[in-house]
């Protein structure tokens, strides 16, 4: 059914009791033209991109969990696009381009909130660094402005700009078109949609396995629940990536490490926008539900285990302490971790892998929520034409070999 | 925060002490053979990593201990170490691995 006005109308009257499930649970069938492994926003957007757009719709997604349970429903939920390199700019801007109509297209609230994302300068090296983003990314035409501390004090009240404070405030860049979505309604807009094409959404179905044929070509995978053949299978694994790779005898410039994040108590209104301070190491955001939302870096050792230490924790709210003393007497709520998978250069790889029929899209790291659509857009693209479109050309898996590498660590934030 | 056993020290010390060294076993190219690798060779060596769950060969370093690396067998779905050894030694074999688990 279409959500709209009407219908929340006539199921008020019905106490909100017959609303219909939004998407069916369906058994798998024996065979798909393309099967997406990994049922986040990723995977479940590029299995809606390729019925809608590609005219694909034999399409299944398959799930180890529930949708959305992994990194989709453990991030920040920060969407942003002032990336420093061309490719990166050009790929992040086509994911802030689709976020824009999103809840529109379908029909399903993500509910993005343009509200800006402040990224705070504390020292000269900063400064220079922030105005060479802000300059190179007006080249690429992604909006991006630079602010002066009494700007910055404008546009985020609760920031303390005085000039006495350890890591004094000495100017930001702001993106306005930048903010925050609702993660979870990511997915279940993005499974909704897809299923109402005629995608199936199968969850509590870990792959266990990929078979090939003679020619070294895809054939399908093994399942919880049974064989199921394709000739085109997309990898969306995120964290468990090089597991699923492994699977087709391939090894991949991945590490997947714990990204943790806390909120706090929720409280009335009080931070209007995102902040992110590289220096101080930590970055800040509101939800509508009223908890800030907070985060920083990963832990320092690989694990799959999607829980990190309690000392970066209280590293990371030490720095939110720091830039935001007001919030020094806050609790916190709950934590929680995800697996991120950390490529080489930091950014990620999208596109063909060496063997046939096989595609991923990984590697997005610290990153990925706020490229979903693009990613999902880009993996459905190069599935259906068996090659990358332009804008995901340049984050394939061979400039490991070449050395072309998009080396946004050294620029990029702390946290993407 | 893990509790690491450094096996030079031969204590068991908070995770804070510790840095994390990436993968363990990954040789460098000696001298002669790096003139006639590769990309893909190079590539593997600089980029590629085995990222296993389950039980995974890795080093660490007591930075603010001992200072000296070290090499440890850790399960990376439960972060629990298995067994820690000093660099030069080979990795352990499965049955190592089984004995050190009890």
């Amino acid at each position: 059914m279409k959500f709209s006005a009407i219908s929340l109308f006539a199921n008020a009257l019905s106490g909100h009791k017959k609303w219909p499930s939004q998407f069916p649970n369906k058994d798998p069938k024996k065979e798909y033209d393309v099967i997406i492994i990994g049922g986040g926003a990723h995977g479940l957007g590029a299995a809606y991109y390729l019925a809608s757009k590609y005219g694909i719709t034999n399409v299944a997604v398959l799930e180890k969990g529930w949708i959305g349970g992994g990194n989709t429903g453990r991030n920040t939920t920060i969407i942003r696009s002032n990336y420093l390199f061309d490719e990166s700019a050009a790929l992040y801007d086509h994911a802030v381009d689709l976020w824009d109509g999103l809840s529109q297209e379908l029909n399903y609230n993500v509910m993005f909130s343009k509200r800006g994302v402040l990224m705070l300068a504390h020292n000269v090296h900063d400064v220079q660094s922030f105005k060479r983003h802000v300059y190179s990314n007006r080249l690429n035409d992604v909006d991006n402005q630079w602010l002066n501390p009494e700007e910055c004090k404008e546009f985020c009240p609760p920031l303390d700009i005085s000039s006495s404070r350890r890591y004094p405030v000495m100017g930001g860049a702001l993106q306005m078109r930048a903010g925050t979505a609702r993660h979870d309604s990511v997915a279940w807009g993005y499974a909704r949609a897809a299923s109402k094409l005629g995608v199936d959404i199968i969850q509590n179905c870990e792959v266990t396995g990929i078979r090939r044929d003679s020619l070294g070509n895809v054939a399908g995978v093994e399942t919880a629940k049974g064989y199921l053949k394709s000739k085109k299978i997309g990898v969306s694994a995120a964290g468990n990536t090089s597991v699923v790779m492994e699977m087709a005898g391939l090894r991949f410039p991945l590490e997947s490490y714990p990204l943790q994040a806390l909120v706090s108590e929720p409280i009335k209104p009080v931070f209007p926008c995102v902040v992110m301070s590289n220096a101080v190491h930590a970055y800040i955001s509101q939800s509508d539900k009223g908890e800030l939302v907070i985060g920083a870096g990963t832990d320092q050792y690989t694990s799959y285990s999607q829980r990190g230490a309690l000392h970066l924790q209280e590293h990371n709210l030490m720095s939110i302490c720091e830039i935001f003393p007001i919030f020094k007497r806050m609790r916190m709520l709950r934590s929680w971790g995800g697996v991120v998978d950390v490529t080489p250069d930091r950014s990620p790889i999208v596109g063909k892998t060496p063997v046939g029929g096989l595609y991923v899209n990984c590697g997005w790291g610290t990153g990925g929520f706020k490229a979903t659509p693009g990613a999902a857009n880009m993996l459905a693209y190069t599935i259906k034409h068996n090659e990358p479109h332009k804008i995901n050309a340049p984050f394939n898996l061979d400039r490991f070999i070449g050395g072309r590498l998009i080396d946004e660590a050294a620029a990029a934030a702390v946290a993407h | 925060m893990l509790l690491i056993h450094c096996p030079y020290c031969n204590k068991k010390r908070p995770e804070v002490e510790f840095a994390y060294a990436g993968e363990a076993h990954i040789e460098r190219p000696n001298g002669i053979n790096q003139l006639t690798m590769t990309d893909e060779e190079w590539s593997n060596f600089m980029f590629i990593r085995n990222n296993i769950r389950g039980e995974h060969a890795e080093r660490w370093w007591h930075n603010s201990g001992c200072n000296m690396f070290f090499n440890a067998i850790r399960n990376t779905q439960t972060d629990k170490f298995i067994m820690t050894y000093k660099m030069g030694e080979n990795l352990p074999t499965e049955k190592q691995i089984k004995a050190a688990k009890k």
